[in-house]
């Protein structure tokens, strides 16, 4: 079996995973790490599922670890930090069936809200952890963590970044190995965190990481995971390049100090394997660390002594790529074509006939409002002409933040109301306990939830409210207005809406923002790319028609365009719907103060 | 392949334009050339209006999986605006395959911005630029939706300037076309290598 697959990071682990006998993995979809699970749902023998966020994911892990089998949990970067409670304390229980938590971080913030460095849960949770720098290394190192994890009794941390997952590369593929479930026997001293067991686990984990440290030194460089590769030609003036690198960063550097300089490439870089750097530095006259992001490597290497060159030279704000790498260390620019014309952006909006556009318009009109966002596509609704969302910081923070926002206003005595948009995974994801704290403690906050049937920005997956699990099998449904009321809103004070009939959004915000109370307006309405179930198709029905402008009725007022749909051309002396990017949502033939917008079928209306 | 270089391949386009397609076949065909290949897609929010980029580098050895400035032998762009955007990666010398065919993006339909003039004249100036009807070249073979293979046979016909080697590409394409498409695409991608 030597077949050759050319795979996606993230592919490429699921691949991984699978050979190594995995049992049980579940996650919670974040770019860039969504397509792992996606992947990992269509292998025989393996069982993947959606959670409803990366502290159950980490958890349910844990608990199918204890329990004997394989287990994997796999998040973005951001999605860590919602899992940091379980994952410190699964760090002194340690495992039984083999734990790997894989973490995607977005260096250059592609589609996150931030660009932490996640090495350092490593650093402090005390997990071993593997960087892999390319696909095959991902299908290799995914592999090893598991046997590593049930070798020094840890849960092992897989850091990739973004260029990793989404980069295609060559990988063998190879068979799965069934790893039998380890028998479950009750171990108090082991897995109960109490005090009393847990200062003894403390004790462990420090011969644990006496033990990971000789592996990293010693085995680890043994079986390629720390690797020197020498260096195959002389510098012209004699001297000695050293570079220590590991993940995407390693290739830059590869691309940039070529063949006249030797490498330290470890793909083990907790704990790093300090006695093998300071071997490799002693064999060169300069030392770089070519890291993305903090200065992680390089700090360890100074506090042993180890002179090197880093982050006074290597930008850690951003993503780092060969052009910046080499633009950093030798002041070269690549020869290219310069031209004399500038391009527009491109910035992503909200699709035409997106259900959001309805309610946002509508929301966009109030004055004195605060309106506190989520995470999302949603989010899109802070860009002109919309602009209707005002913060955006972390999965459910808009309820919460809103719930801050209503009582700083009201300690003030000022006028705003306030508003709290959130999505309906993100509302499972985090904002349930939110609303709980909105109706325990009282907060005339406004809560939306835009319900529009799926998790619809990292591109479609299944959710608590869809119906549907990852592997396709039908599941229950959050009924959300009854979830709302069991937290203690006012059953009349919980409105579902349609979010493309401007008259219903109207008029369930003037009710909301009138009462001096909790409240909330569920928009019920999916995502326009979603594939109907067919629940939706009976419940929504299709799209049959598109909207046209009649050119005589129409004074090119423009106020469609403010709607910001992407359907909806602005000439110069006219305006125009493109017939094939239209769903006859409608929003902009309410907004027409002439009616000069109809609706037409849609076969007529895109020949 | 006996050539060490590493060879970049750029395809810009923007979301549902079918850059995808073309970019797993150009890579395949790599592949089965005996090429390392590292193939990276940016296509975060795509589907929503947002600009795409697929770079491939093949050689005997590729390590960064990303195109840096002044690099690829090759761009090819399905669409106008977005050839422009990635001109600074093109090779000095390189060829850019232009399709004649403009997408505005947002600021440009809310009228805050206006689409730029003369890009054709531009790259040709600037660079070995191939201008493609590609949709009116897929129009008339009966389906628009052929544009992006038209622009793979123009890329694979620019490509083998850089010294190629035997690929199958009909093989490729019968692999990963449904058989009801497969003779319109390759009659598409005939006439994009022709063009």
């Amino acid at each position: 079996m030597t077949e050759k697959l050319l795979l996606t990071g993230n592919e490429a682990i699921a691949l991984g995973a699978w050979e190594a006998g995995l049992v049980f993995a579940s996650a919670y979809p974040g770019t860039p790490s969504t397509e792992i699970l996606e992947n990992l749902a269509q292998y025989d023998d393996v069982y993947a599922e959606w959670a409803p966020n990366e502290k159950v994911a980490v958890e349910a892990a844990a608990g199918a670890s204890m329990a004997g089998v394989r287990s994997l949990a796999t998040m973005k970067h951001v999605g860590l930090n919602v899992a940091a409670d379980p994952l410190f304390t699964f760090s002194y229980t340690g495992v039984t069936g083999g734990a790997v938590i894989v973490t995607a971080d977005d260096p250059g913030m592609h589609s996150s809200q931030n660009e932490q460095d996640n090495r350092y849960y490593a650093l402090s949770a005390k997990l071993l952890m593997l960087e892999p720098a390319d696909s095959e290394e991902a299908k290799d190192y995914t592999k090893l963590a598991f046997e590593l994890s049930e070798r020094f009794d840890t849960p092992v941390l897989l850091r990739l970044t973004t260029r990793i997952c989404h980069s295609k590369g060559l990988v063998t593929r190879g068979e799965r190995t069934t790893v039998p479930a380890v028998p479950y026997r009750k171990n108090i001293e082991k897995f109960v965190m109490t005090p009393a067991n847990a200062k003894v686990r403390r004790v462990d984990m420090a011969g644990r990481y006496a033990a990971e440290l000789a592996y990293a030194n010693g085995e680890a460089a043994q079986i390629g995971i720390n690797t020197v590769i020498p260096a195959a030609e002389q510098n012209g003036d004699g001297k000695k390049t050293g570079v220590v690198s590991a993940g995407v960063a390693y290739q830059y550097a590869r691309d940039v100090f070529g063949d006249t300089a030797s490498y330290l490439k470890l793909g083990l870089t907790y704990p790093m394997p300090i006695d093998m750097v300071r071997e490799f530095a002693a064999t060169v006259d300069t030392l770089y660390v070519i890291e993305e992001l903090e200065p992680y490597m390089e700090t360890q290497l100074k506090a042993a002594g180890i002179a090197c060159i880093g982050k006074s030279l290597i930008p850690e704000i951003g993503e780092l790529n060969s052009d910046i790498v080499r633009r950093s260390v030798f002041g070269t620019e690549p020869e290219r074509v310069r031209s004399a014309l500038s391009s527009v952006p491109r910035p992503p909006s909200l699709c035409a006939g997106c259900p959001h556009r309805g309610f946002f318009y509508g929301l966009s009109k109030r004055k004195n409002v605060i309106i506190t966002g989520d995470i999302g596509c949603y989010t899109l609704g802070s860009a002109p002409p919309l602009s209707a969302i005002d913060s955006c910081l972390c999965m459910g923070g808009s309820i919460s933040m809103g719930h801050g926002a209503a009582k700083a206003v009201g300690a003030a005595g000022s006028a705003e109301k306030v508003v709290a948009v959130i999505g309906d995974s993100t509302f499972f994801h985090s904002g349930v306990t939110s609303l709980m704290n909105i109706a325990y403690n009282g907060s005339a906050v406004v809560t939306v939830i835009m319900d529009n049937r799926i998790t619809a920005m990292t591109g479609q997956q299944q959710n608590p409210g869809t119906g549907f699990t990852l592997m396709g099998d039908e599941a229950p449904l959050v009924d959300i207005p009854a979830l709302c009321a069991s937290l203690g809103i006012k059953k009349e004070h919980i409105r579902v809406i349609n979010p493309l009939v401007l008259d219903e959004v109207n008029s369930a915000l003037d009710e909301a923002l009138a009462r001096d109370e909790p409240g909330v307006i569920i928009t019920r309405w999916p995502c326009v790319l979603k594939q109907y179930s067919k629940a939706d198709a009976s419940e929504f029905g299709g799209y049959e028609t598109v909207c046209v402008i009649d050119a005589e009725k129409c004074t090119t007022c423009r106020l469609c365009t403010k709607t910001g749909c992407p359907a909806i051309v602005s000439g110069e002396d006219s305006v125009k719907i493109t017939g094939a990017s239209c769903t006859g949502c409608a929003v902009c033939e309410q907004v027409c103060p002439f009616d000069a917008i109809t609706r037409i079928s849609r076969s007529a209306g895109t020949e | 392949m006996n050539d060490k270089k590493v060879k970049a391949i750029l395809l810009v386009g923007v979301g549902g334009q079918g850059t995808i397609l073309a970019s797993k076949i150009l890579s395949e065909g790599f592949v089965s050339a005996g090429y390392d290949v590292k193939m990276s897609e940016i296509h975060g929010m795509s589907q929503r209006g947002g600009s795409v980029s697929t770079q491939i580098r093949f050689g005997a050895a590729v390590h960064s999986p990303i195109i840096g400035e002044g690099e690829a032998g090759v761009i090819v762009a399905f669409e106008k605006m977005e050839a422009l955007r990635w001109l600074e990666y093109l090779r000095p010398g390189g060829r850019i395959i232009v399709n004649d065919y403009e997408i505005p993006s947002v600021p440009i339909l809310m009228g805050a911005a206006k689409y730029p003039a003369g890009i054709l004249e531009e790259l040709t100036a600037k660079a070995d630029a191939l201008v493609i009807d590609a949709a009116g070249i897929a129009e008339g073979l009966g389906n628009a939706k052929a544009m992006n293979i038209v622009l793979l046979g123009a890329a694979v016909r620019a490509m083998e300037g850089e010294g190629l080697g035997e690929i199958d590409w009909k093989a490729i394409m019968q692999k990963n076309i449904k058989p009801a498409f497969l003779e319109l695409n390759l009659k598409a991608f005939e006439a994009g290598f022709n063009a």
